[in-house]
């Protein structure tokens, strides 16, 4: 399980983009492609360990599943992949490895920490 | 109440590594070293592969070694006896080599002085597919005793990799391997893949991947003199 340490690497870049930004973060989204080796599961419960005693602890992390997508020559378009144990075209059967799409790791935003709202 | 304000990032998680692996691909290409990188599930049979893997090329190639292990040193000292120059990386509890790893390991090696360089990953179908280590080709090993579907349970390790290998085929007609499964479910997860199937300890099949091996090194050469 190399979650853990993938987590890690998710608070270090989050921390680093809000202390430049000076922003408060409430929760952390990140692109998780299907062929990025991660299990989602375990990444959510390594999160929360990874978050303890630094400033993002209490935050949440919101994972946007990334499917595969392939181009594929005979129909020459892209084609959402059906399953990651059958690179082929849905529509043709084609067999296919080029891959456009789906190994992703990304955090791609911050959500920022609303000040308590004061009468 | 109003939307949560979002900012856009766009981080790469895996940037540092992969920053280290286009480092250590840069510094393969400058010195002409071509490196291989072995990956499977623990006992399919990559030390043993490896050892003579390094005794068969070294009358040819200047050849040497790291592998990565959880705990023990036991896999150095086997592949010792090949006298190629071997590494050992003990991971402590991480599940796989990281780039990092591979150029710390490498500090004190100079590596104009060799021609192929093998890095065995630990034995883990999962954690090791995420990591780029620099290396030219990776094979993924896959033994006759771990069943025909193995590709399908793990299809991003075999996405990862190049090249196939089918290890311990001297017992295939004792555990009634059916190769003509164990293809389909390789080339349904990568399609075009080339695969070897051989016997480390009878040496069945290893002459075509030693030249497999010389001719993709060949191949390395060229493009790097250019």
């Amino acid at each position: 399980m190399h979650e853990l340490s993938i987590a890690m690497s998710i608070v270090d870049a989050a921390l680093e983009e809000a202390q430049r930004r000076g922003i408060q973060v409430s929760a952390v989204h990140l692109r998780l492609g299907a062929l990025s080796g991660v299990v989602k599961d375990a990444l959510l419960f390594s999160y929360e360990v990874a978050c303890q005693d630094t400033p993002l602890q209490g935050s949440q992390l919101i994972v946007e599943d990334v499917p595969v997508i392939v181009f594929c020559l005979q129909c020459q378009k892209e084609q959402l992949l059906q399953s990651v144990q059958l690179f082929a075209c849905p529509e043709c059967g084609a067999p296919t490895m080029n891959v456009r799409q789906g190994k992703e790791l990304e955090v791609f935003a911050l959500e920022v920490k609303e000040e308590e709202v004061r009468r | 109440m109003s939307e949560p304000r979002l900012v856009e990032v766009r981080r790469n998680v895996l940037k540092q590594n992969d920053v280290i692996a286009r480092a250590l691909r840069e510094q393969f290409r400058a010195t002409g070293v071509f490196v291989v990188s072995l990956v499977s599930s623990p006992g399919s049979g990559k030390t043993a592969f490896l050892e003579k893997t390094l005794t068969q090329m070294q009358p040819r190639y200047r050849v040497a070694a790291l592998v990565g292990d959880l705990a023990t040193e036991n896999d150095a000292t086997r592949l010792a006896r090949s006298k190629a120059p071997v590494k050992q990386i003990t991971t402590g509890t991480l599940c796989h080599l990281e780039a990092a790893m591979v150029q710390n390991a490498l500090a004190d090696w100079d590596l104009n002085k060799l021609d192929l360089l093998f890095i065995e990953n630990v034995g883990n179908l999962v954690c090791p597919s995420s990591y780029d280590l620099g290396e030219n080709l990776r094979l993924v090993l896959m033994s006759v005793t771990e069943g025909e579907d193995k590709p399908l349970k793990y299809p991003t390790i075999f996405n990862s990799a190049d090249v196939a290998i089918i290890t311990k085929n001297e017992l295939a007609a004792a555990v009634e391997f059916d190769w003509e499964s164990a293809r389909k479910s390789i080339q349904s997860v990568r399609p075009g893949m080339q695969i070897f199937r051989l016997s480390a300890k009878t040496g069945e099949g290893m002459e075509e991947y030693f030249d497999f091996l010389s001719r993709q090194f060949a191949e390395q050469r060229a493009v790097a003199k250019i």
